[in-house]
């Protein structure tokens, strides 16, 4: 992106005249009571628990094309992409477009409330989309609340015609955050492994999404098996294990060259990469003669940094997100645990003892929780634990959950799920934190080993 | 003992093969196999290249190509000691060839994990071919953990099936 999205509506309007134009001023809602309440016929729709939020399609002043667009039509699918996130995230009851009235451009900056609250929404999130004037879209955000009569949300985002979406998951965060306090997390690309094939032979191709599924893109042809894809922080290469000419070794593609280039030099297979915080550095894990160590080595290449040497298999492994400390899964104790180290290696400490075998830890964005995977009973589940050990929960029950990853707000874990025998497959899942809310997420093929990324600028 | 008897019979004819090329071509033609000698076919007239996949496989047996690990474990065990003689046997008859090691986990592991266990049951037997004589240089190791399992259950069976270490020729 060149330019950043989140420009304030209010910068937006005083150089655009067709904005300030608008006749709100003119619309002044009937006085409402506030508390109207809800119908018997609504509640039985839509969970009692979810703030309703009506989303009807964004307006436009006239109907043009940019760049093949027409600027009806992206009003109608913005909508439909905010009231998909918020649904999704499991605390919303968005009515989206397809079952309220569309609105005028007059309605943007002067909601018929009356009207929303006869529908029971609590909230009604309007919009515009215009051209720009430059090729380029404008699209304008707002959240009401319909009881109160307030706005609650106003932004605008400047945009290129293709980056539409973007401009629909800013909106959705913005109205994430505001109803719920939490940092936003729509607005954020997800990389994982696409699968295909018998189970005895699959393809595996490294591939990237936004984390609604949308905007889907295979990184690799699927000649060399690829596995355990990590976005850079700044979205523009992944840290990734191909086993192209038959060796397991990590690469950094390069997204928009469309390059990779080995991390490190060695006749030893290297895998189980992840980045540090700020990017400058990855972790991976190397087997020599039999015995896996973890390493941390420059993202520009330079002389590794060994950070385990006890004898067994010490892999993967995830920084804290001030970048002080490392989590990482080691077999030292006579079966796979959890660790942590402070990033030069020093002060090792087991953290998991809850029975079982841990495994794949992850860090949380904010600091707080280590994600990670199970093993007992015949099962894999996702968990949570605090950074010291403590507080350990389980969030999933099936045959095989692995490999979580967090939402770049901590409140959303996303894994894979494998189905056991012959015809098994794993697809992607995600669920809150509270273990609540478990979603499959859409992809074209099967999906395993997801990396979700941070919030996008 | 019918491996043994197996090995030999492949020997001669592979000195037959390739005595052209010795240094020392042997003055008559080895014995010819005792028994109807059909099992000793596959350098015969069936196009097996000696020092080939074919050749190996013919050689070791059905399943010779591999040894099998417990869960999480990776030491190698009589049995698995008498399957790489028998493979160090054909490696020392076919001195040029190369063979990588391909270790192997059950579908029970995490990704990760099960590499660096592919590795270690891969380099578990690339020791034990090299402490009976096989030149280490010959041998490549690569893991595959859990992405190429050889049974596709999810059963018991099946994943003592998949953890595995299996000799793979790669050529001269």
């Amino acid at each position: 992106m060149k330019r950043s999205l989140a420009t304030r509506l209010t910068l937006l309007a005083t150089a655009m005249g067709a904005f300030a134009a608008l006749p709100a001023a003119a619309q002044t809602p009937p006085a409402t009571t506030g508390d109207t309440p809800r119908t018997a016929e609504v509640v039985a729709e839509v969970s009692t628990e979810r703030t309703v939020i009506a989303v009807p399609a964004f307006a436009t002043p006239t109907v043009v094309n940019v760049a093949g667009l027409s600027t009806g039509t992206l009003g109608r699918q913005i909508a439909d992409v905010i009231a998909a996130d918020l649904e999704r995230s499991g605390l919303y009851a968005p009515l989206g477009p397809g079952s309220v009235r569309a609105i005028t451009m007059g309605e943007v900056r002067a909601p018929q409330f009356a009207d929303w609250q006869a529908r029971n929404a609590d909230n009604v999130v309007h919009g515009f989309v215009q051209a720009s004037g430059t090729g380029g879209l404008v699209v304008g955000c707002y959240l009401y609340d319909t009881a109160l009569q307030t706005e609650l949300v106003r932004q605008g985002y400047e945009i290129q015609p293709g980056d539409w979406r973007r401009a629909a998951h800013k909106c959705a965060d913005a109205i994430y955050s505001r109803l719920s306090g939490e940092s936003p997390f729509f607005d954020s690309r997800v990389a994982y492994i696409a699968e295909s094939g018998p189970k005895g032979n699959r393809i595996k191709r490294l591939a990237i999404m936004d984390s609604d599924g949308g905007n889907h893109r295979f990184i690799t042809n699927g000649q060399a098996l690829a596995i355990s894809p990590r976005f850079s922080p700044d979205y523009k290469k992944i840290v990734y294990v191909s086993y192209l000419n038959n060796r397991v070794r990590v690469f950094i593609y390069d997204i928009n060259a469309g390059t990779q280039k080995l991390v490190t030099e060695s006749g030893n297979a290297t895998f189980a990469p992840r980045w540090s915080p700020d990017g400058r550095q990855i972790l991976y894990s190397m087997a020599v003669g039999g015995n896996t160590d973890i390493y941390r080595v420059s993202a520009d290449g330079g002389t590794p940094v060994r950070l385990t040497s006890t004898p067994g298999i010490d892999v993967g492994g995830s920084f804290s997100p001030d970048g002080k400390k490392i989590v990482f899964e080691s077999d030292r104790s006579g079966s796979q645990q959890i660790y942590t180290m402070n990033i030069d290696g020093s002060n090792q400490q087991r953290i998991s003892f809850g029975g079982g075998r841990y495994a794949t830890p992850e860090w949380s964005p904010r600091g707080d929780l280590i994600a990670f995977t199970k093993m007992g009973g015949g099962e894999f589940r996702v968990g949570v634990m605090t950074p010291t050990g403590g507080g350990e929960r389980l969030l999933t029950n099936s045959w095989q959950d692995e490999a979580p990853t967090w939402s770049p707000n901590g409140r959303v874990i996303q894994f894979f799920r494998t189905s056991p025998g012959r015809e098994g497959k794993s697809t992607l899942w995600q669920v809150d934190l509270t273990g609540v809310n478990l979603r499959r997420l859409p992809t074209p093929q099967d999906g395993s080993d997801p990396s979700w990324g941070p919030i996008l600028p | 003992m019918t491996i043994r008897k197996t090995t030999a019979m492949i020997a001669a004819i592979t000195m037959l093969t390739v005595g052209a090329c010795a240094k020392k071509a042997p003055d008559t033609l080895p014995p010819a196999p005792d028994g109807s000698g059909t099992d000793a076919g596959a350098g015969t007239g069936t196009g097996v290249v000696p020092g080939s996949q074919e050749d190996f496989l013919a050689s070791v047996g059905a399943m010779g190509d591999r040894i099998f690990f417990d869960l999480d474990q990776y030491n190698v065990d009589a049995q698995d000691q008498a399957t790489l003689q028998s493979q160090a046997q054909w490696l020392a008859r076919n001195p040029a060839v190369r063979v990588t090691l391909e270790g192997h986990a059950d579908e029970r592991g995490t990704r990760d994990y099960n590499i660096a266990l592919g590795e270690r049951r891969a380099n578990a037997a690339k020791n034990y071919l090299a402490s009976i004589g096989v030149d280490p240089s010959r041998i490549d190791v690569i893991s595959y953990g859990k992405e190429r399992p050889a049974a596709l259950g999810s059963t018991e069976e099946a994943w003592a099936q998949n953890r595995r270490a299996v000799t793979v020729v790669i050529g001269r």
